[in-house]
């Protein structure tokens, strides 16, 4: 396939450093590339794409009342990443969980942070996500955060920069695995040649992780899906078949004397470990929303009790909140006294008259979003969007300040993808995965998602995102 | 294992076995159309009505067409029972127990899944011979069959699934037995005519057992072909194999007769099993086989039901010895 034609935009492209020049650890790629025919390209895609629909990798896409079922594209160009850069990140995003972890053992206990004026005492206990049962308590071995999904972009640079924490249920790690899988059928030699770190043992290290939490020998560990309807369904049920344990549901579980316990056709069994994809409030009708349906009344008493592990621990999604984001780079400094390895977007909180004052001026050139808000919903992009949007956007910052902050428009970096004129630049984010249980430790590999609209900066699976394998090279 | 997931496993079961027998319906009816003399009109009605489907058919359509028939019973999703709501249940039911599948059952069941999904979206469906079709969802399901059997582990799901699976064949195979019942002949006096020959091979043949039958019993007679397909303790088919087998699915997974104490899912079958284990086949003539088929399959119903309430819907009973850990 000839990449002669390959047009670098005015961003950082991670396989090209100039037009024709192609980096040094894509070359290998490259030379595949120059050997494949742009048919044999498309049959391969077009073999990954009816491979995703034979394994029923789909989801189910909300605010849809027709295609409840999608697969989610992937683009058979990876995106590489040499091991040095590589190295970096991983420092950055251990130190990066850690102090987070702390943060959130502070804040629902002693407040040194909040005592000392380092994180406004309000913008934490005004939270909406700050849970009032989770107070003065310590999850099992301490760990709040044990599965992070963190995303980050590329500057014009190249310079990484944490987009998003994503402390509460982050999805997509299925994507990952599988999507190595059919990107590996497609090219099988070069994965020897090239040296790509594998992630296929990622279910294993969940699962060791899981029961880590329990001080039982043998726990019974369970995954806890909302439901077949839920986005990220195909995930749930794939990873308890990965992990070899229980897929449970709501009406699966009840608790009795502070224990929980799974309906079996041999009676009761109890549970000790819950991996839980549902959210926090939904846990618990007694403890938080009274109109849950999906929940396990009792389930948080059972969990105060010592009785039951829950990952993610409820209560963290407080500190990924996209106010409090601005204040990471001050959290690493505080408990950790080191100065953060990744960078933070720049971040304007409307909270703050003078940070306000700007956003409304320069709203055109900025992003602004819902701080509570996720999958790219209730959200502006201040030099996509028109004069229209940007006026409902003043209003709705004026009328609720709280609710929103800005950032600069970033310039997300670009990874050459396969459409239907040849290839053709594409923006991606990356989203790697953390688990924090004995250690803290990051999966050589991610997902990258990528937005497949030319020029759109929006990479959300809900909204017409795709995605990309990720190698991460041991060299 | 979860009583959701049993449940599930059940139904899956049952409904593959439903799509399955549901091809044979409609493909050996084909056949015999085939056959039939041209002044003959092409019998349809027999199909609708022993499947049990009939009151819907006659809300929707007024004719018995075979276009229309053939449509019902595959295509039509507002019919529960057609193979395409079948298969959907099906898939449904594998879905939500996905982690406790095969990686190869799914793919395969999802794959089935789509085919008839097109098949369905397209205009001319009936264009070309549908028995090619038919052909090919019979030996998909066999083909997700032969991959259980050769790489599903014998615990406690699969007795479920076979469970499910036996009893939706027994019940569908007395349904096919029925399909004669309804199956009009002009005159009462062409009893033993060709005519009459011909219905009774192609029962046999729906079932795959014409050769079976050859076999063991020679010329065609109906005393024998209702022996074969409901009595027959050889037979995979047979209604009675089924209930033996379904038994042995139900003794594994309550472990046996625990000192003599049986379930009421247990005693509901063993009681049906040897009746029919006891039964004489002019007596259940005599008496009406369409009126023997009716009771069977309300019997098995029950046994549905009793499965149901035993281990789908149970909650507390064994919690004393169960929540000792360790």
């Amino acid at each position: 396939m000839d990449t002669n034609q390959y047009q670098i935009g005015q961003n950082y492209d991670e396989m090209f450093a100039e037009e024709g020049k192609c980096r040094t650890h894509y070359q290998d790629f490259l030379n595949i590339l120059g050997k494949t025919s742009s048919k044999r390209m498309s049959h391969l895609q077009f073999s990954a794409n009816k491979t995703q629909v034979a394994m029923g990798m789909t989801f189910n896409v909300y605010h849809d009342n027709q295609g409840t079922e999608k697969i989610l594209h992937l683009d058979i160009v990876p995106r590489i990443i040499p091991n040095k850069e590589w190295a970096k990140l991983e420092a950055g995003l251990k130190q990066r969980i850690h102090a987070l972890n702390l943060f959130l053992q502070d804040i629902y206990n002693d407040r040194k942070i909040l005592k000392d004026k380092v994180v406004p005492e309000d913008l934490i206990l005004n939270s909406k996500d700050y849970l009032e049962p989770c107070i003065g308590l310590t999850p099992p071995k301490g760990i709040w955060c044990h599965i992070t999904g963190t995303d980050l972009v590329r500057d014009k640079n190249g310079e990484y920069y944490i987009l998003e924490d994503n402390l509460r249920c982050p999805s997509g790690v299925s994507y990952m695995l599988e999507s190595r899988e059919i990107i590996k059928r497609a090219y099988p030699d070069l994965f020897n040649q090239l040296g790509v770190m594998p992630v296929s043992d990622y279910p294993a290290k969940l699962l060791k992780m899981l029961q880590f939490l329990s001080n039982k020998t043998n726990p019974v560990v369970g995954v806890l899906t909302p439901g077949i309807y839920n986005s990220a369904y195909f995930e749930h049920s794939y990873l308890a078949l990965q992990m070899g344990v229980e897929l449970v549901s709501g009406v699966d579980l009840i608790t009795k004397n502070n224990k929980v316990y799974m309906q079996t056709t041999k009676g009761l069994e109890q549970i000790d470990v819950l991996y839980r994809r549902i959210d926090d409030t939904f846990l618990d009708p007694l403890a938080f929303n009274p109109k849950s349906m999906l929940g396990i009344p009792g389930l948080f008493e059972a969990y105060k009790a010592g009785n039951i592990a829950m990952a993610n621990a409820p209560g963290t999604g407080v500190a990924d909140d996209k106010a409090v984001y601005a204040y990471v780079p001050r959290i690493i400094k505080y408990y950790l006294d080191e100065e953060p390895i990744l960078n933070n977007v720049p971040t304007y909180l409307c909270r703050e008259e003078k940070d306000r004052n700007y956003v409304l001026e320069n709203i055109e050139q900025l992003v602004v979003k819902e701080t509570n808000a996720a999958g790219g919903y209730g959200m502006l992009i201040g030099p996509k969007a028109s004069k229209e949007e940007h006026d409902k956007f003043r209003r709705l910052i004026k009328d609720n300040p709280t609710n929103y902050i800005a950032q600069p428009t970033l310039s997300l970096s670009t990874v050459p993808t396969l459409t239907d004129e040849g290839l053709q630049g594409r923006h991606v984010d990356l989203r790697p995965y953390i688990l924090y249980g004995e250690e803290i430790e990051v999966i050589p590999g991610a997902l990258t998602r990528v937005a497949l609209t030319k020029g759109s900066l929006v990479v959300n699976s809900s909204q017409g995102g795709g995605s990309k394998d990720t190698w991460v090279l041991y060299k | 294992m979860l009583s959701r997931v049993a449940n599930s496993i059940y139904w899956l079961g049952r409904y593959l076995e439903r799509a399955e027998n549901y091809a044979r319906f409609i493909d050996v009816n084909f056949n015999l159309m085939l056959d039939l003399p041209p002044d003959l009109k092409e019998q349809w009605e027999p199909l609708v009505f022993a499947t049990g489907d009939g009151q819907l058919y006659t809300s929707k359509h007024k004719g018995f067409d075979r276009k229309e028939v053939i449509y019902f019973l595959t295509f039509d999703t507002d019919n529960p029972n057609s193979i395409i709501s079948s298969i959907s249940f099906a898939r449904e039911n594998a879905r939500v127990i996905r982690e406790n599948l095969t990686k190869e059952t799914w793919e395969k069941l999802n794959e089935l899944y789509h085919f008839v999904q097109k098949r369905a979206g397209k205009k001319d469906w009936n264009r070309e011979d549908p028995r090619v079709f038919f052909e090919s969802v019979k030996n998909q399901i066999l083909l997700l069959y032969g991959l259980s059997e050769s790489t599903v582990a014998r615990t406690e799901g699969w007795y479920f699934r076979q469970l499910g699976l036996y009893l939706e064949r027994a019940d569908k195979t007395s349904r096919i037995l029925d399909v004669k019942y309804h199956m009009l002949l002009p005159s009462p006096n062409m009893v033993g005519t060709p005519l009459d020959f011909l219905h009774w091979t192609a029962l046999l043949k729906s079932v795959t057992a014409f050769n079976t039958y050859r076999r063991l019993y020679g010329t065609i007679e109906p005393d024998k072909v209702i022996s074969l397909l409901l009595l027959n303790k050889y037979f995979p088919r047979s209604v009675f194999f089924c209930l033996i087998e379904a038994e042995n699915c139900l003794n594994k997974i309550t472990g046996g007769l625990n000192g003599g104490v049986r379930n009421s899912a247990e005693n509901e079958i063993g009681a049906l099993r040897s009746k029919l284990e006891f039964a004489d086949v002019n007596e259940i003539i005599h008496d009406g086989l369409h009126e023997y088929i009716d009771d069977l399959q309300v019997k098995i119903n029950r046994i549905s039901n009793k499965i149901d309430a035993n281990f789908f819907q149970i909650k507390d009973n064994f919690t004393s010895q169960h929540s000792i850990q360790e």
